[in-house]
């Protein structure tokens, strides 16, 4: 019954989220699949100052920032070809970026990463889980809008934060609580793509 | 291959996402990710947060010719010390962040005492992440812990008062915790350990090869 009703509901909510949905994710794809320099320009713009925005955060001067920045926004069109908005939204993925290239920084060896998951690249289309991702992001910046100011800050300093200072022990009891089941479903839905991405 | 039932908690995934983990759990975090789809989907589900939390948070303006800069830069091949590179590959038992600290090789194992055998990969200050070589059915010396550490199973497995741990799996212990990990008798058993303080060891012999071991 879930199941035809959200079938169901697809076309509306579609309609609704379109603009949230296609424009970023339209820009990642343009230059993913066409290697579009116009697309990868208005990423740019909307993507550099809120990268900056996070370095400096962190305690980094605006022209070390804006190092950061250009190789952060040079390794979106080099690693373009990884991108799948099935499991990311572009968002998070630059925001991975941008978080692994400043641990690099602040460290003498390299972060240790995790192997990528083989997959195509570019990664198979598939509308449904895309959507689905889209929904429950939406959902998640609803939740977000609706913490208090001050949980607000905490999760933002927990995400955003400088990572000179953080560490494990000060701020785990974040206030998840209100947005944990938007998380969760975010979770079981990629928990579930990946599977299936590994079973193909 | 068998399942894996002990997870990387949610909240140091969380802070892996967000940059606030000691190197030495990084390690571990990466590693685990690397064979676990449900840790790798909860790390990208915390991505996903930062990056909806980063896209409404306050930016800061970038110079005029930035992206001019940037554009001009689009046709070089990027340099492997740069937020490009790829990521690390698998060596055999080895996950790729492990295979990274390696170089690709074997370990180099140094004797620990009692046929368990080590290899350092990363000191820093109080912490430190290593491969612990155990051979089949034997004991780890009696240990309790300062602060948190992590133990992964890459080969064979181990059980002590709290469960059994097989290629995958995660042992979180903290201070509270005095544990005898035996590894399973037939295969050897290979681990890559993380502690964020020195070990306490109990016995009186280990602990005077304590500073010898570096543990």
């Amino acid at each position: 019954m879930r199941v035809s009703g959200r079938q169901g509901g697809w076309k509306q909510v579609s309609a609704e989220q379109d603009q949230e949905l296609t424009e970023q994710t339209g820009w990642m794809l343009a230059v993913r699949d066409q290697r579009d320099r116009q697309a990868f320009a208005r990423l740019f713009d909307y993507y550099a100052p809120r990268v900056k925005g996070v370095l400096m955060r962190s305690g980094m001067g605006s022209a070390s920032a804006e190092d950061v920045v250009q190789d952060v926004m040079l390794a979106v069109w080099h690693k373009a070809a990884q991108f799948d908005p099935a499991r990311a939204q572009v968002s998070g993925w630059i925001y991975r970026i941008a978080r692994n290239r400043q641990v690099d920084i602040a460290r003498k060896a390299g972060r240790p990463l995790p192997e990528e998951v083989e997959t195509e690249t570019p990664p198979e289309a598939d509308p449904g889980a895309l959507m689905a991702l889209a929904q429950e992001s939406g959902k998640l910046r609803q939740a977000l809008a609706k913490l208090k100011p001050e949980q607000r800050e905490v999760i933002t300093r927990a995400y955003l934060g400088d990572l000179t200072h953080g560490e494990i022990r000060e701020e785990t009891g974040l206030p998840l609580g209100t947005i944990k089941s938007r998380i969760r479903l975010g979770l079981e839905r990629l928990r579930h793509e990946l599977k299936d991405l590994r079973s193909e | 291959m068998t399942q894996i039932a002990h997870h990387i908690p949610d909240e140091m995934l969380a802070a892996y996402a967000a940059g606030r983990l000691p190197a030495t759990f990084e390690m571990v975090v990466a590693a685990h990710v690397s064979m676990c789809d449900a840790c790798r989907a909860a790390l990208e589900t915390h991505e996903t947060l930062g990056g909806a939390l980063m896209e409404e948070a306050p930016g800061e303006s970038v110079g005029d010719d930035l992206l001019e800069r940037t554009l001009a830069m689009l046709d070089e091949a990027p340099a492997p010390e740069t937020a490009s590179r790829a990521a690390p590959k698998r060596f055999g038992i080895y996950p790729g962040p492990v295979a990274e600290a390696l170089k690709n090789a074997p370990p180099r194992w140094r004797s620990a005492g009692g046929g368990v055998k080590q290899q350092i990969l990363a000191e820093d200050g109080k912490s430190s992440v290593r491969l612990l070589y155990i051979p089949g059915g034997m004991a780890v010396p009696d240990h309790g812990h300062h602060g948190t550490e992590l133990t992964m199973v890459l080969q064979g497995a181990f059980h002590d008062e709290t469960g059994r741990f097989g290629p995958g799996d995660v042992e979180v212990a903290d201070e509270s915790l005095e544990h005898t990990p035996i590894a399973d008798e037939g295969m050897d058993c290979i681990c890559l350990a993380a502690t964020d303080a020195r070990l306490r060891f109990l016995s009186l012999l280990p602990r005077l090869a304590q500073p010898f071991l570096r543990i």
